[in-house]
């Protein structure tokens, strides 16, 4: 029992790491209806960071955390102005393709700039561990400040939609884009604004990941990335409450399928489980129905 | 003599098939010129291979217009039936010529079964659901093949998906498919002109399904799913057909691969997503739609980063930069206007109005 419930608050902690880039998938793909395959690979920007600004500069880790997200930031602004802002009347097709000519370039730029060498990440994150019911729960800092931190941003980022004007104007341009362009709202600079959010919320997640799974590559942020995606899918694209839900379901699943079932097979499950939720609900766990207009 | 009279697309089809024959024949004399450098030599069995899953690929974006992010996934599955196949085969007195031949039937066969089981449930989904259910195929599927052992011995096939000792394999029995470790010792049966004459028979397939009437009802499902119904076109059947196609070929160029190198593993880089990517940038630069950029688009893309090797960690980076510059070129809306406004066309058609 005691080592279920640990299985189950790791699969938590993995889990809300997910749902913090499903955040960014899922409000970028609200508002600019493209698949930004670029983003896994803020995460791992955003890791790189983190990891230079304390291991070369020696900054405390609050400040690495900041510089981290300030820079992923600038670089998610900079992407979107220089690589999609273009193409916003191409087809989907092509945005996809350039968000995935994005992705490698920032993996070789990593390459060339960090090395392939895997770096070693010293976790950012000092609190001791809690035990619970005479120590035979253990959870480390890690998995609690993951938590909480999932939960922070989900409230703010919920209270920031509802109860901002920036956040009702991102609700009206994912709703339609040309009626609230007509309404005066500056459709370009809510998604810039999207796409900044989206990256400062990459960059959190690059440092809780690597904090908890202490290995850093220029691949690093790829699968955590397409996870994320499903995690995104799964939920329902484009719905905020779904991309929390739908991450940490599938941190859960696949957390426990490797304690109980396979570690080999536990990728498989997971995608398994996406295939018969999207086969019963086709928009995902709280996606919404699209009605057809003949 | 008689002048051949031939349609349009005949004439369109006639001339991608020059293009293989001719870039064949250019390549075989340069090899016997001895020109050819030995890296671009182990290059051209994998430029049929990418040219074959580009143009199948392309059935299912361009011509059925459904985005799948799974193609590697077929090819993995054909490359492991056949390769498994030959790897049974490869002591019995069966002549090497007939056994690839049948490789390549059940290569085909098991990535088709694959393409009409997965397509019956995927294929309800639209757009960008799909993508990623494809996408979560084409992973399932190289995870699955990475946790299957099978070995042989005296009694028959043994099955595990746990490791190759409880297989229980009895006295000189003999591990064919070793997990992670895949298949070892496939008989190299392809070369670079069987890989050729596969593309010519891959692109025959290809263009006579899209000209022919169920090709038509493919492509109007593309274009107007409700209206393609309402004129009593069976949705559901063209879409199977269309994806069970493209992912038997998959399975084709699967095969290829399997019977080029001596071990078959499946790795993310070789039948991971990343592949089934890389598959999709060649459809989208060679032009959606068009079976001829398709395969053109794999050949270049596929050579460059090769021709940038002297370049080293620079190559990928630069061959990132052009995909993007390219994208940008080809779609952003201020380029289409300049490129309106300098085309050839263009400037051929004002210089014929000066001189008048």
């Amino acid at each position: 029992m005691s080592s279920f419930l640990s299985y189950l608050i790791t699969g938590i902690s993995l889990g809300s790491v997910y749902a913090i880039i499903a955040l960014g998938y899922t409000m970028v793909y609200g508002i600019a209806k493209m698949l930004n395959f670029a983003h896994g690979d803020v995460i791992m920007v955003g890791s790189y960071i983190a990891f230079l600004a304390v291991g070369a500069m020696g900054l405390p880790p609050i400040l690495a955390v900041i510089l981290a997200v300030v820079v992923c930031t600038t670089l998610g602004i900079t992407i979107e102005k220089i690589a999609y802002k273009p193409l916003r009347t191409a087809s989907p097709l092509a945005v996809l393709i350039t968000a995935i000519g994005v992705s490698y370039f920032l993996q070789n730029m990593a390459l060339l700039i960090f090395g392939a060498n895997t770096k070693m990440f010293t976790s950012l994150i000092s609190i001791d561990a809690i035990n619970i019911g005479d120590g035979t729960v253990v959870v480390t800092g890690e998995t609690l400040v993951t938590i909480l931190a999932c939960i922070f941003i989900m409230v703010c980022l919920t209270l920031f939609i509802n109860k901002t004007k920036a956040g009702q104007a991102m609700l009206a341009v994912s709703e339609d884009k040309g009626a609230a362009e007509l309404m005066g709202i500056n459709v370009n600079g809510t998604i810039s604004l999207t796409f900044a959010i989206g990256s400062a919320l990459a960059a959190i997640a690059g440092v809780l990941l690597c904090s908890a799974y202490p290995t850093l590559t220029p691949y690093t942020g790829s699968m955590p990335g397409i996870k994320a995606f499903v995690a995104a899918v799964f939920g329902g694209i484009g719905s905020i409450p779904g991309a929390f839900i739908g991450g940490i379901l599938l941190g859960v699943i696949e957390n426990m399928s490797k304690a109980y079932i396979s570690s080999q097979l536990s990728d498989a499950i997971v995608f398994s489980v996406l295939i018969i939720v999207l086969l019963v609900k086709p928009t995902g766990i709280l996606g919404k129905k699209i009605h057809e207009k003949v | 003599m008689k002048k051949l009279n031939l349609s349009k697309n005949a004439k369109h089809d006639l001339v991608t098939y020059g293009i293989v024959v001719v870039a064949y024949l250019v390549m075989e004399i340069l090899m016997k010129a001895g020109l050819v450098s030995s890296l671009l030599k182990g290059l051209l069995v994998p430029l049929c291979i990418y040219a074959i899953m580009a143009v199948s690929l392309n059935l299912t974006v361009g011509i059925l217009g459904e985005l799948s992010l799974g193609h590697a996934g077929f090819m993995c599955v054909g490359a492991f039936a056949s390769a498994f196949f030959s790897m049974c085969m490869k002591e019995s007195a069966m002549p090497g010529g007939l056994r690839f031949l049948l490789a390549l039937i059940i290569g085909a066969l098991a990535a088709g079964i694959f393409g009409i089981l997965i397509g019956i449930p995927v294929l309800r989904l639209r757009g960008d659901y799909l993508a990623i259910v494809t996408l979560a195929f084409g992973e399932i599927i190289k995870n699955l093949v990475n946790v299957l052992y099978i070995g042989r011995d005296v009694d028959g096939f043994h099955f595990s998906m746990k490791d190759s000792l409880s297989l229980n394999l009895g006295e000189g029995g003999k591990v064919i498919v070793n997990g992670a470790q895949g298949i070892t010792g496939t008989p190299n049966d392809s070369n670079f002109t069987i890989g050729i004459i596969l593309l010519l028979i891959t692109l025959v397939i290809i263009l006579n399904f899209i000209h022919s009437r169920t090709g038509r009802a493919v492509m109007a499902i593309r274009d107007n799913r409700i209206a393609a119904e309402s004129v009593g076109i069976n949705i559901t059947k063209y879409k199977l057909m269309a994806f069970a196609i493209s992912a038997a070929l998959a399975g084709i160029a699967g095969v290829l691969y399997a019977h080029n190198l001596a071990t078959l593993t499946a790795l993310p880089k070789n039948f991971g997503y990343n592949m089934s990517i890389m598959i999709l940038v060649y459809v989208v630069l060679g032009g959606i739609g068009s079976t001829r950029g398709s395969m053109i688009a794999a050949v270049i893309l596929t050579l460059l980063p090769e021709l940038l090797r002297g370049l080293n960690d620079y190559r990928m980076l630069i061959y990132s930069i052009v995909l993007i510059a390219m994208m940008l070129f080809n779609w952003s809306p201020k380029a289409r206007e300049f490129r309106e406004k300098y085309s050839w066309k263009r400037i051929m058609k004002n210089g014929k109005k000066e001189e008048v």
